[in-house]
């Protein structure tokens, strides 16, 4: 079975979507990430989204539910890259996706975790990155 | 049938008379523009239709203009109907062309059948329901060329009317001027979106300044513009709320609350800089 990979970066997480998600895959990703944060003790998880170019309600959902699962394990949520179309989509389905911090791309996005998950509080035998 | 090829044999007969009075009878009526249209030119006009007009007759089909016979004249009409909406003919004085054909057409009818009123009657009623058809058919034309010209000033207005303009490095301002509709908003938020993708805009200022009226449908346009920009990672700004439609929105229960509003566009423009860190300084004058 097809799997998104989830690749660590110092102490963020970095997740990228290239493949059209239908909703057996975003439940795989949802349990897939919040174990990897865990494990991992990331402060920190980018979702680029800029190569999705449909979306439902299920998976506007699901990005919701993983911003606010990410951040009951102490790690923040920066969602990048995502099209005008997409943006349009889940506006029109009436998705605020409270709660989601968002960048124009992956830069932007990091530049957003660094500044929201400082580095050098805790962390053994992380990378710290100045 | 022999009335109708009657008819024919008539108008054919008889065509450059038809012809003179028909073109006298335009030349006094009221609708004339001699503005718009030369006496040559009308002549000329007319003698090709009655040309086509009498053909058709020949076929026999004088119920229904919509049979091939009448191709012919429909298209010389439809030319017609077009060229006058172009030189700025009304749409009665462009029916009237046709239906002023009534006037010779009946008195030479009732000359010919003066001894025998009951052709006289069905003829006269052929040809009327014959030229109403024809009249009818004129203004239809008339009326689709107008709707295909306000059919593309539309579209032109849309397209001069939504410009993105970049303020700055990473500051986008897009001046709305004219009433937003759903369509045009459609429009506003894709080009919007599509700029802060190409340029990688941080800032995305909407300034509402030449919008005339805020009502509940256009602030649910512009919130969902803001809603998708921020999806996208940039932050909008709303400027040029002026008191009037500031009054109205509160009054109708609509708050653009998470949205920056700012009075005007410099305000909004200082507020960008501050985001991004910018700061504008007057340069010491040197001594």
């Amino acid at each position: 079975m097809e799997k998104i990979p989830i690749l660590k970066m110092g102490r963020f997480l970095l997740v990228t979507i290239q493949v059209d998600m239908h909703d057996r895959l975003a439940m795989t990703l949802q349990e897939d990430l919040t174990a990897r944060i865990v494990q991992d003790n990331a402060k920190g998880v980018l979702i680029d989204i800029s190569s999705l170019e449909i979306v439902d309600s299920f998976i506007g959902r699901m990005l919701g539910g993983i911003a606010s699962m990410s951040r009951m394990l102490d790690a923040e949520t920066v969602v990048v890259g995502m099209q005008p179309a997409v943006a349009i989509t889940i506006v029109e389905l009436g998705l605020s996706l409270a709660g989601v911090r968002t960048a124009l791309n992956v830069e932007k996005g990091m530049e957003i975790l660094h500044s929201l998950a400082p580095a050098g509080e805790e962390a053994p035998g992380h990378d710290s990155q100045t | 049938m022999s009335t109708k090829s009657n008819l024919a044999e008539l108008v054919k007969r008889y065509e450059s008379d038809i012809l003179k009075d028909w073109v006298k009878e335009q030349l006094a009526a009221a609708t004339l523009r001699g503005d718009l249209m030369s006496e040559a030119e009308l002549r000329d006009q007319s003698g090709q239709f009655l040309k086509s007009f009498q053909e058709a007759l020949q076929a026999g089909e004088l119920a229904n203009i919509a049979a091939p016979a009448w191709e012919n004249t429909r298209v010389m009409l439809e030319g017609i109907s077009i060229s006058r909406v172009r030189q700025g003919f009304t749409p009665s004085e462009t029916a009237t062309y046709v239906l002023s054909l009534k006037q010779p057409l009946f008195s030479l009818i009732r000359k010919e059948y003066e001894k025998d009123p009951k052709v006289l009657a069905v003829e006269l009623w052929t040809i009327t329901l014959l030229l109403d058809q024809l009249g009818l058919y004129t203004t239809e034309c008339f009326l689709k060329v107008r709707e295909e010209i306000i059919k593309r000033q539309q579209d032109e207005l849309l397209e001069l009317s939504t410009p993105v303009v970049k303020l700055w490095d990473q500051i986008l301002a897009l001046p709305l001027i004219g009433t937003l509709d759903s369509a045009r908003t459609q429009v506003v938020m894709e080009s919007l979106l599509q700029e802060i993708v190409r340029t990688s805009s941080m800032v995305a200022i909407i300034d509402i300044t030449g919008v005339p009226t805020v009502d509940t449908l256009v602030a649910q346009h512009l919130i969902k513009t803001v809603a998708a920009a921020r999806l996208m990672g940039a932050d909008c700004i709303i400027s040029g709320i002026r008191p009037q439609i500031a009054q109205t929105m509160v009054h109708l229960g609509v708050s653009f609350v998470d949205i920056t509003t700012k009075a005007t566009l410099a305000d909004a423009i200082r507020f960008a800089f501050g985001k991004l860190g910018l700061n504008v300084v007057r340069r010491e004058k040197s001594a």
